[in-house]
């Protein structure tokens, strides 16, 4: 479980995310979505210790992110930002083994590698592992730095827009992939989410932020109503009973 | 097996897998069986199936000959492992060419007796003085490079050389000609260090200590500093006699000849201490390289480990810069060529290649300098004009910063 209490962070006299509490429950894929600005990228550096608090405490799995060691928090949970640009040529594999590094401080165990390789099979980037990232295209990038954070195998993953720069068809891979870590591996995932129809879709909780506040918070089927979504985007929503289950029209 | 064996095959098998030699198929199973036992530390992939032992047997019988090929290490490939170990011998070989020909070289005595081993003993020294430079260069560029994120960088643009300058300068300008005197010792020599470290230290630590600490900002006061510096110590350099404006121009350009022989013990002791901790630390300076974000999720304390780094590479820099003067390019051409050469981001093995570069450009030059052009003291000079041309060109090359 990780556990927001009064988390605060001010940028300036009435800008500020916060304060928020939430309990984001244990399993499955929980969406964060909400208009720009809201600060949902923002609370989940917060939470992955990337980026210091004014106010509050953050639990991850029991362990208070702001003062138990780097270290040890990187065995419980990880975390993959968005941008990830690297000044060294590495090739997938080099990447996913770096993965390991909590767990082998550099000095890769049969384990490891067998850890490694089972992460790049999750992922099918087995023929590709040899490859250097820069002669990948996003999809597959993105794929790497996935397979990477799983290979770290934490109970808790963290994801700022993964699906940021990908086709439709590689979204739904990703997201399916995602599903498949949480079913399958019984990974807690966190997921920040542009388009409110993945989240509905994949995610088993939604959590919608606005002006740096929790607005709602409930399973696809609660959030998933015109008038909630409507409030949360400040667009005007229609949610339709799709062939494959519930769909946002914002067109 | 116990707990305990299987720690102990496995690593034995990391560093047969560094050796670049696959494990022992019997061994390799038993290993991967016994760990594919319940996990306590977390779910593993991939899941629940995973804690039967006769599936994880069976399963890693059939991988076990694709597995080998399935190495992480730094070097991928066979043809990367023998590409790296052909450019280390011969940038070995050069490394010896070059010390026997600065040895043999116009050394009128025949070759083995005991008048050539007498000459060639007087010049041991200018190669002890390239292997340090050499060293705490090469060291120096290459990590700072990794924890700045940014390979145009060079560590002597922190403000050390226009300190240096400013030192002398002012030596000269308070005290005379004789200034420059009064700063040869050891004493002094250790003071000059102390305080282009005490400067870096103050740098680092008040920028980038704070709430808001941000290397960025501390690179830019840094270089801003530098500037200052060197603008004082050029206002000074105005202001001094013709005569005593020459005297100090020598030991304004990173020279060999600058050296003295009474610096060296201590000198090699601090480079060997500094360069050694940065060497011990390879596995993080990797994980450094990823940039903050990444470093911090793999468990890393970054704002610590970049300020031990950034404090290590300013003893290597001021070593460096009070043994033999400022020597701009030589870093950044060093460091530049030895990504290129090594191709692979583990500095363990990224080190010895920056470092037998970084000898092979210094002793070669010195060498062709003083037995081609006779201008033994100009090795800087040329430094800093082939450096600035290979800077320019592989910026232009790149296209982009």
């Amino acid at each position: 479980m990780i556990t927001l209490s009064t988390v605060l962070r001010r940028y300036t006299s009435d800008v500020a995310i916060g304060p928020v509490d939430l309990e984001i429950p244990p399993g499955g894929i929980t969406a964060m979505v909400g208009p720009n600005g809201a600060g949902k990228s923002t609370l989940l550096t917060m939470i992955g210790r990337l980026m210091g608090m004014d106010a509050g405490t953050i639990t991850v799995g029991g362990l208070d992110v702001s003062n138990t060691p780097s270290k040890e928090l990187a065995k419980k949970m990880s975390i993959l930002r968005q941008e990830n640009h690297f000044i060294t040529r590495l090739t997938v594999r080099q990447l996913v083994g770096f993965g390991r590094y909590p767990h082998s401080q550099g000095r890769l165990t049969v384990d490891d590698e067998r850890r490694i390789s089972e992460a790049i099979d999750f992922l099918n980037l087995g023929d590709l592992e040899t490859r250097y990232l820069d002669e990948l295209s996003g999809g597959q990038r993105q794929r790497a730095y996935v397979a990477m954070v799983l290979a770290q195998d934490t109970e808790y993953v963290l994801l700022d827009e993964p699906l940021n720069n990908l086709d439709m068809q590689h979204s739904v891979q990703m997201m399916k992939h995602l599903k498949r870590a949480a079913v399958e591996l019984g990974r807690t995932i966190v997921i920040v989410l542009h388009d409110i129809n993945f989240a509905g879709h994949y995610a088993d909780h939604i959590c919608a932020l606005k002006h740096g506040e929790i607005v709602a918070f409930g399973t696809p089927q609660e959030i998933m109503a015109p008038d909630t979504l409507s409030s949360i985007f400040n667009t005007p929503i229609d949610v339709i009973d799709g062939p494959r289950g519930l769909l946002a029209c914002y067109y | 097996m116990t707990a305990h064996h299987t720690r102990t095959t496995s690593r034995l098998h990391a560093d047969a897998a560094e050796a670049g030699i696959a494990p022992a198929p019997d061994s390799a199973q038993a290993t991967r069986a016994s760990a594919a036992g319940p996990d306590p530390a977390g779910p593993g992939l991939p899941g629940p199936g995973h804690t039967d032992h006769e599936r994880a047997d069976r399963r890693s019988t059939d991988r076990r000959s694709a597995d080998r090929d399935r190495q992480s290490g730094p070097l991928p490939g066979r043809r990367a492992h023998k590409r790296y170990w052909l450019i280390f011998s011969a940038l070995c070989v050069l490394a010896a060419a070059f010390t026997f020909g600065s040895l043999a070289y116009d050394n009128p005595m025949p070759v083995g007796s005991r008048g050539f081993w007498l000459i060639a003993e007087m010049r041991t020294t200018n190669l002890v003085v390239i292997l340090i430079v050499a060293f705490c260069q090469a060291i120096a560029t290459v990590a700072f490079q990794t924890v700045t994120n940014n390979r145009i960088l060079t560590p002597s643009i922190m403000g050390f050389e226009s300190l240096y300058r400013l030192v002398q300068t002012g030596a000269v300008f308070f005290i005379g000609a004789t200034g420059l005197v009064a700063l040869t010792g050891l004493w002094q020599f250790l003071l000059q260090i102390v305080l282009m470290v005490a400067f870096a230290a103050a740098l680092y630590g008040w920028l980038l200590a704070g709430r808001s600490g941000n290397l960025q900002v501390t690179l830019l006061v840094g270089i801003v500093l530098g500037g200052g510096l060197g603008g004082l110590a050029t206002f000074m350099q105005r202001l001094l006699t013709p005569s005593e404006f020459d005297i100090l121009t020598a030991r304004l350009i990173g020279s060999i000849a600058n050296a003295d022989t009474s610096y060296l013990g201590v000198s090699i002791g601090l480079a060997g201490v500094a360069g050694g901790l940065l060497w011990a630390k390879a596995g993080t300076l990797n994980v450094l390289s990823l940039g903050r974000d990444t470093a911090v999720n793999l468990g890393i304390n970054h704002r610590r480990q970049l300020i031990i780094v950034l404090l290590l590479v300013s003893v290597l820099m001021a070593v460096s810069t009070a043994l033999v003067g400022p020597m701009t390019f030589l870093g950044f051409l060093v460091a530049m060529i030895a990504y290129q050469l090594a191709d692979t981001y583990d500095h363990r093995l990224v080190f010895p290649i920056a470092w037998l570069t970084g000898f092979v450009v210094l002793a070669g030059s010195h060498f062709v300098l003083k037995h081609v052009f006779y201008a033994e003291g100009a090795v800087g000079i040329i430094m800093e004009v082939v450096g600035g041309t290979f800077f320019l060109v592989y910026i232009l090359r790149k296209g982009r910063l």
